[in-house]
């Protein structure tokens, strides 16, 4: 049984005398137990709605949503606020994009990593912060026991999702869901975070939920990729099946553009043309066709299935096309 | 060349010492070093110190008595005549004999202790109303600020004599209650939009990730993060509160005791009345006020500055 099974999960943004706006649209995607699950998209797809929506954190006023989010066997969709709140940082933790805004700037960092255990774990202040040492410790954080001590803006950006990322994992949680963990970040730190969280979600058996947009991350860390475009899945495989082989024209335009190394010297990159913004209800054909490259009539017209469970396109590149 | 070699180490080490210094410090510590490196804040800060131990320790400080009246004052005391200064009299007599000098340094205790309850009770309020606003939100919200909008409506002293106007029977607490109410909307409003933005904020977005219940993230994660500009208002206040309840006062609305010594007493009622007899009379109470308001406005000026995140190291 799949540790998080999401089905046909629709978030509808709508204020009153506007038109409403699926920000997701009916995405389902499993994640089994100690599994690396990657979201990937350009900006404005939908990924961070949807960790949020399956979180409960979206606003109460303003959207719908829609499908189901089973955790185990418990619907979260469906879960009282408090009961919700029980769970959160307990079986499901989250790591957010920025670091620095994410931490609470007047409370030292011990208190923050120990309000958590107190919260979930029943600890004591004593025993919290006993234990947050050592949380600090396992992710690399050094002179643990001056940093508790310490405030917020005096880490570097570095050691700040460093200790994101121990009060996230201080509960055991079975799942974690990082929303663009390494984007506010530079390159080498990336690296370095990226690591830790692979050891830690490996040695504790977590599972991951990557949000991201940089396919580097993606290649590196998780098992299998869902590429979201307009708030839907438009393909689904397995890490080394999506890079070698991607089928969908929208996965296969975000690969080429990436820069290479050993692409042609003063070639210029591969771009999509246009923005997200540029598409059409995914009630009236497939939302990427205006940007699409292989865009064909068939495209215009009606929903197109997620074939196979893995692939929304009628025209897809053709296997085996590229090296 | 080795003393060369030797300054720039030291200079090195100087260097590294201080940057280590600025990093490992709170940003309330870090504040209030920075406060103390301000010279506006320090002239601020001694003024009111000045005024603070004048008050505690009036009785020491003070030559008399303020309520008692001298013989030797009242013997020359005409309508278009009041003794000026003399041996044991520093600032003279005022209309009724009574040494000016101890009613000046009696009335500080007087007026700092009005200035400083109305705010206090002022912000205590109005933190408790913006807080509710702005943690609940919604309706409560609405109700809380609509409420506000009507206080602001009005001038602020039109309230506070139509709030001293209610009261059966004017005694210094109906003037501190005016000023003090008077107040509570701009802190209400001010705390409710700094809450507002924290609510909006990652840290409470990550907080409520991590299951926090909701009276915890509004006591531990909203509500000291929205706290900084009502300080700062408050110490603004405190200068606004004295001119307040000295403006009342002078209007008439004061605590009706002739005896009490306060300055905007002294100034608004002695002090016009005789003006073209003695001008003292009113000059000592306005540069009192003067100087005590200059006080906290450039100690709240600097605590804006200094708290002012953009001005960290």
């Amino acid at each position: 049984m799949p540790l998080l099974d999401v089905r046909d999960l629709s978030v509808v943004f709508q204020r009153r005398g506007t038109r409403p706006v699926a920000a997701v649209d009916g995405v389902s995607f499993t994640v089994e137990p100690g599994q690396t699950v990657g979201l990937v998209g350009e900006s404005g797809c939908g990924k961070s709605v949807t960790s949020l929506a399956i979180m409960g954190l979206l606003p109460r006023r303003g959207n719908t949503v829609t499908g189901e989010v089973r955790f185990e066997d418990t619907d979260l969709l469906k879960l009282r606020p408090a009961e919700l709140r029980d769970r959160r940082g307990r079986d499901i933790g989250m790591i957010f994009q920025d670091p620095l805004s994410s931490l609470n700037p007047v409370i030292p960092l011990g208190l923050q990593v120990a309000e958590v255990l107190e919260r979930h774990q029943g600890r004591t202040r004593r025993e919290a912060l006993r234990e947050a040492r050592g949380l600090l410790d396992a992710v690399g954080i050094p002179d643990p026991s001056r940093r508790l001590k310490e405030f917020p803006h005096q880490l570097s950006g570095g050691m700040r999702q460093r200790a994101l990322i121990a009060i996230a994992l201080a509960c055991k949680p079975r799942l974690l869901i990082a929303d663009e963990p390494t984007t506010a970040l530079d390159v080498t730190i990336q690296a370095q975070i990226l690591t830790l969280l692979k050891e830690l979600v490996d040695n504790s058996g977590t599972a991951l939920v990557m949000i991201t947009h940089d396919l580097g991350v993606v290649a590196g860390l998780c098992d299998t990729v869902n590429v979201l475009y307009a708030g839907k899945v438009v393909e689904r495989a397995g890490r080394h099946h999506l890079f070698a082989a991607p089928r969908h024209p929208y996965t296969d335009g975000l690969l080429q553009s990436v820069p290479r190394l050993d692409a042609d010297r003063g070639g210029r990159l591969h771009q999509i043309r246009g923005s997200v913004s540029d598409n059409i209800p995914w009630s009236e054909g497939c939302a990427f066709a205006p940007r699409c490259d292989r865009v064909i009539d068939d495209c215009i017209g009606e929903t197109v299935p997620l074939l196979g469970g893995a692939l929304r396109c009628t025209n897809p590149v053709p296997k085996g096309v590229r090296v | 060349m080795a003393t060369l070699a030797e300054n720039k180490r030291r200079r090195i080490e100087e260097l590294i010492a201080r940057t280590s210094e600025a990093g490992g410090v709170s940003l309330f510590r870090d504040a209030g070093r920075r406060l103390l490196r301000n010279p506006t804040a320090i002239v601020g800060g001694v003024l009111i110190l000045l005024f603070l131990i004048i008050a505690i320790f009036a009785p020491l400080v003070a030559p008399h008595d303020p309520v008692q009246r001298f013989p030797e004052l009242t013997r020359d005391l005409t309508v278009d005549h009041i003794p000026g200064p003399t041996a044991g009299h520093p600032l003279g007599s005022d209309p009724l004999g009574r040494d000016f000098a101890s009613r000046m340094i009696y009335g500080a205790r007087q007026t700092l202790f009005v200035g400083v309850l109305a705010t206090l009770i002022g912000l205590l309020l109005g933190v408790l109303l913006g807080a509710i606003a702005g943690a609940l939100g919604g309706r409560v919200d609405a109700i809380i600020m609509r409420l506000t909008d009507v206080m602001l409506a009005l001038p602020s002293l039109l309230l506070a004599i139509t709030l001293v106007a209610l009261a059966s029977q004017s005694t210094q607490w109906t003037v501190i209650i005016a000023v003090a109410v008077v107040n509570v909307p701009i802190f209400a409003r001010l705390l409710r939009g700094s809450m507002l933005a924290q609510r909006e904020s990652d840290h409470v977005l990550a907080a409520r990730a991590l299951g926090v219940k909701r009276h915890d993230i509004v006591l531990r994660h909203m509500l000291p993060n929205s706290l900084t500009a009502v300080i700062v208002q408050a110490t603004l206040t405190f200068a606004v509160a004295i001119l307040d309840a000295a403006a009342l006062s002078f209007l008439g609305l004061g605590d009706p005791d002739i005896n009490r010594a306060e300055w905007g007493l002294m100034l608004g009622v002695d002090g016009v009345r005789y003006f073209e007899v003695r001008p003292e009379l009113a000059y000592f109470p306005a540069l009192a006020i003067i100087l005590v308001a200059l006080g906290f406005t450039l100690l709240g000026e600097s605590i804006r500055e200094a708290l002012d995140p953009k001005n960290r190291r």
